[in-house]
């Protein structure tokens, strides 16, 4: 078996929250937005991570591409540990990995054409003329769906859509070998999301682009993902094949996720799995299993240690130990 | 015959801006029973907020609102501000999408549902409060006592939106207008505030607008449906009918658009192009640059709605080719 | 309650879909727009108008004036209030100041002062402190606290205190004025920019600069300044009346241009001396000019500040 692209180890963050109305001096508390988080992913491979706001997937994009420091772990890249290389010796990395953003419109800068921001990763990496930059923007921009006489027109002339793509233009005009891609449909219309969606599916296979697709709606991760990872309050709850996590959950935080989806059907009264309550506070999150506070088939000892991730099968993992119970729904009339 | 609760006929609603006039809504008509259940499905820009805006007389200032929409009978569309806000009090509440824009957060909470109850009920603080206690208690917030003396900011994104629909019922009105009450919200937290929408409605006997992008939530929850694109009706009738056998070609590519958790691996389809330009519509059917079975009539002539068994549909196109 | 009002319509972003065209498209920068929307501001197209006349004045008077602002008009001397005031026939168009010298030719002078220190003002505080501000808030951590804490103790001198000692201890000139207005008008630019550099650096935009390696000096200069200049234009546009003001009130104390040089602020000093003696056109004139100034000024930063507004975008 070849060694994975990137390959993730107990990788954890940690912010800094000051308290409230405390001395400059007291401590302050620690928000652990990820913690232990480990997987690998090949070449051309597309892990989807799914969970809730709040879950830490946003922070984990962030930590593997660089732009929040990782407080331990590791973040392996082609055998080379990123986690401790200087800001310069990083910077060098940053070409093979680019990424994808939520708000199509926040994430390009609206006093520059859209020929500028496509080509300024080319800009900032190669040694390339003002020409050749245009050109190969234009060259990027055609192959993501938009009008290449464009160029030098500013975000703002564009929908969300079309922004969205002008993102994704800049994210590989590189060739990168890893995109990630944080909720990078979220903010679209529903006749629009599919677009990019597709868009996205097609241009990794063409490019044999490795993927990260952060999203909280499982359905959309589901059509790119090969692999899909469930994230709740920043660990790890269960990970696997997309087709078999969607189909055939075992955590119980996964099949409650997966049966809160709506189902565009109305013949269907479907079995919904009620989850009490909220995302308990990551500033004080539950001891044990982070989910008993809210699990349906919690027990007593669920809240004394956390459960070790088991491999029922190969390539499954799965932080419960009782998965194998079965989860009882309601029927919402 | 008795009036149905709500009933919009033809109503149009347009702005002044500064690239001419914006026809946001154009000839809406539809009804509501009490008690009954009605979505309003549309992307952005296709004129499902502004609908609502201009039944709850807020629209902005340089929008305007033509046609009629009657409450049990009584004309309110363009009703002075005095009488509009009687109405608005007792009969027709608002749900947003972002609660925090529409609750004070230098108000705690309980003061905020209290001074709704003396303006419009004329209780003492006292009572006022106690009944906020128990709307509160109706939408399941827990310990609904202690909380009514926290601030907006102290509550979670689903808690929010829960007080925000106990501030709604609170003078018990007979229509709940929920503009995209979900779509700021997880999906485990929109299943329980969907739940409470359903809940409320039984318990209350409050007719439930629901305003949205998302085709799913409306198959559950709804009866009826409207589906909007560049403020014309496509499509409306019941639900039902609607997702089983889609009469217009956007109902159907929206449809076919919604990814499932149970379906194929295959590329998704896809309805090409963009939104429309509201302030440059084409001339003919709004839906004709990106329809699939557009016909040259489709892009001069802007087909009418016409009944087609239970459903109205807006479209040149055979019934027989959409589906 | 807190209700929400409805929101303005706003219409998409207009289709950049031209079926069939080939050829590169301008684009409609947010300049561009912005400067739409200035044009359609009546006040605001009025005022600069009437800015660019009075720029046009300035520059161009000394032409047409009769007499040179240091002659001194024999003629007039001694008996001012009687044959001082504004004339056609005998070239004095504003009349004369006390000493018997040509107003029009000291207003047209004046108002070349004036301008200058507000413009040299406000460059000073667009170039110093827009980079000072964007470094200090983009930086950020421990070099912003220094850098804020150093605007902060400056801010806390009493400026006025330190310009007229300045102004006593060096020659009192032009350039010690510009050196003044220089040293106090950058800061609290500083502090806007840094301000706006914070929300800034938070936008997505800059963290897609950031993942993908640009440097952090091009982001500051690239991303973050170009960002800053709508705020910039309008703070900057405010903040030459207020030089001009400052200008005008340390010349009205005595301490401001040296003779035979004078600023409008020193005109208007002259004139209210020599109110009780019955020639109001000394006062008048420049105090005319003065106003006009400013009003063209403010007119024309709101008009900057509404067509810059980011919530219209």
């Amino acid at each position: 078996m070849s060694a994975p692209l990137l390959s993730v180890r107990d990788l954890s963050v940690t912010f800094d929250v000051p308290r409230k109305g405390a001395m400059p001096w007291t401590p302050p508390q620690k928000l652990r937005a990820v913690q232990d988080i480990s997987f690998d992913l090949k070449a051309g491979e597309t892990l989807g991570v799914v969970g809730e706001s709040g879950s830490g997937k946003s922070t984990l994009a962030r930590a593997v591409i660089g732009t929040i420091p990782a407080s331990s772990g590791r973040v392996v890249w082609q055998g080379t540990e990123l986690t401790g290389l200087s800001v310069a010796a990083r910077r060098k990395h940053r070409a093979e990995v680019q990424m994808v953003f939520q708000d199509p419109l926040a994430a390009l800068n609206p006093r520059m054409t859209v020929g500028e921001i496509i080509a300024e990763p080319l800009r900032t990496h190669r040694d390339v003329t003002r020409d050749e930059a245009r050109r190969a923007s234009q060259e990027m921009m055609e192959r993501v769906g938009l009008l290449p006489n464009l160029v030098n027109r500013y975000p703002h002339e564009f929908s969300g859509g079309q922004c969205q793509r002008i993102g994704i233009a800049r994210a590989l005009i590189l060739e990168p070998r890893l995109l990630i891609c944080d909720e990078p449909v979220s903010a679209l219309d529903a006749s629009v999301q599919a677009q990019v969606v597709n868009l996205l599916r097609r241009l990794g296979r063409e490019m044999g682009l490795a993927m990260i697709f952060i999203a909280h709606d499982l359905s959309v991760v589901r059509h790119v993902s090969d692999r899909i990872m469930v994230m709740y309050l920043g660990r790890k709850m269960e990970e696997g094949a997309a087709r078999e996590v969607v189909g055939a959950p075992l955590h119980p935080y996964a099949k409650a996720l997966i049966s809160a989806i709506p189902r565009p059907d109305p013949t269907r009264k479907r079995a919904r799995i009620a989850l009490e309550g909220e995302l308990p506070s990551p500033l004080a999150p539950p001891s044990g299993c982070v989910f008993h506070t809210r699990c349906p088939v919690a027990r007593p000892d669920c809240s004394a240690g956390a459960p070790a991730l088991a491999e029922p099968a190969p390539g499954r993992m799965v932080a419960c130990p009782y998965h194998s119970e079965p989860v009882r729904a309601a029927v919402n009339s | 015959m008795a009036d149905p609760l709500l009933q919009v006929t033809d109503l149009r609603v347009t702005f002044e801006t500064n690239d001419g006039p914006v026809q946001a809504v154009n000839g809406l008509s539809m009804s509501l029973e009490a008690g009954g259940t009605l979505a309003v499905v549309g992307e952005s820009g296709s004129g499902k907020s502004q609908m609502a805006f201009a039944i709850m007389g807020l629209l902005a200032r340089n929008g305007r609102a033509e046609g009629s929409v009657r409450l049990e009978g009584r004309e309110v569309l363009n009703l002075p501000s005095a009488e509009l806000n009687r109405i608005r009090a007792q009969s027709i509440a608002m749900v947003f999408q972002d609660p925090m824009t529409s609750l004070n957060p230098y108000m705690r909470v309980g003061t905020q549902m209290a001074e709704v109850l003396e303006l419009h009920k004329g209780l003492s603080r006292r009572d006022a409060l106690a009944e906020s206690a128990r709307m509160l208690d109706a939408v399941r917030i827990p310990d609904a006592r202690g909380r009514l003396s926290q601030y907006p900011h102290e509550f979670s994104g689903g808690m929010r939106q829960r007080v925000m629909i106990a501030m709604a019922l609170l003078c018990r009105p007979k229509l709940l207008i929920a503009d995209e009450p979900t779509t700021a919200l997880d999906v485990t937290v929109q299943a329980q505030i969907m739940d409470l929408l359903e809940d409320v409605r039984t318990e209350f006997g409050t007719a439930l607008l629901l305003i949205t992008h998302d085709m799913a939530l409306v198959a559950e929850s709804c009866d009826r449906t409207v589906v909007m694109y560049g403020g014309r009706v496509m499509e409306q009738g019941p639900t039902r009918a609607l997702f089983e056998a889609p009469s217009h070609p956007y109902t159907a590519g929206l449809l076919s658009a919604v990814p499932r958790l149970d379906g194929d691996d295959s590329e998704l389809a896809v309805i090409p192009g963009d939104p429309p330009d509201m302030s440059r519509l084409p001339p003919g059917c709004p839906f004709a640059p990106r329809c699939p079975l557009v016909m040259e009539t489709c892009r001069e002539v802007r087909p009418v709605l016409e009944e087609l068994g239970d459903v109205r549909r807006a479209c040149h196109a055979e019934p027989r080719a959409v589906a | 309650m807190f209700r929400r009002f409805a929101r303005a319509f706003i219409s998409p972003a207009t289709n950049p879909y031209p079926e069939g065209a080939t050829e590169i498209v301008a684009g409609r920068s947010l300049w561009a727009d912005a400067r739409a929307r200035f044009l359609r501001n009546k006040a605001a197209t009025g005022g600069l108008i009437v800015l660019l006349l009075l720029i046009a004045f300035a520059l161009f008077g000394d032409l047409i004036a009769q007499w040179s602002n240091e002659e001194i008009d024999w003629a007039m001397l001694g008996r001012v209030p009687e044959v001082g005031g504004p004339s056609l026939a005998n070239g004095h168009w504003f009349g004369v100041d006390e000493t018997g010298r040509d107003l029009f030719a000291r207003t047209v002078q004046g108002t070349r002062i004036s301008l200058a220190v507000g413009i040299v003002g406000a460059l000073v505080a667009v170039i110093i402190g827009t980079l000072y501000g964007a470094v200090s808030g983009y930086v950020g951590g421990r070099t912003d606290q220094v850098m804020m804490r150093i605007v902060d103790v400056l801010i806390a001198i009493p400026y006025m205190f330190v310009l007229i000692l300045l102004m006593v201890v060096f020659e009192r000139s032009v350039i010690m004025l510009f050196v003044g207005v220089g040293l106090i008008s950058w800061l609290d630019m500083a502090r806007i920019v840094r301000g706006q550099t914070l929300t800034l650096k938070n936008r997505e935009f800059v963290e897609a600069a950031i993942a993908t390696g640009v440097s952090t000096p091009r982001i500051i200069l690239r991303h973050i300044v170009p960002n800053l200049l709508g705020i910039v234009a309008v703070y900057a546009t405010l903040l030459v009346p207020s030089m001009i003001l400052f200008e005008s009130f340390i010349s009205f104390l005595g301490l401001g241009v040296q003779e035979p040089s004078t600023s409008l602020g020193a005109l208007i000093n002259g004139g209210a001396q020599n109110l009780r003696n019955e020639t109001p056109w000394m006062l008048g004139f420049p105090l005319f000019f003065f106003c006009t100034l400013l009003f063209a000024l403010f007119f024309v930063g709101d008009g900057l500040r509404d067509a810059l507004d980011p919530k219209d975008r």
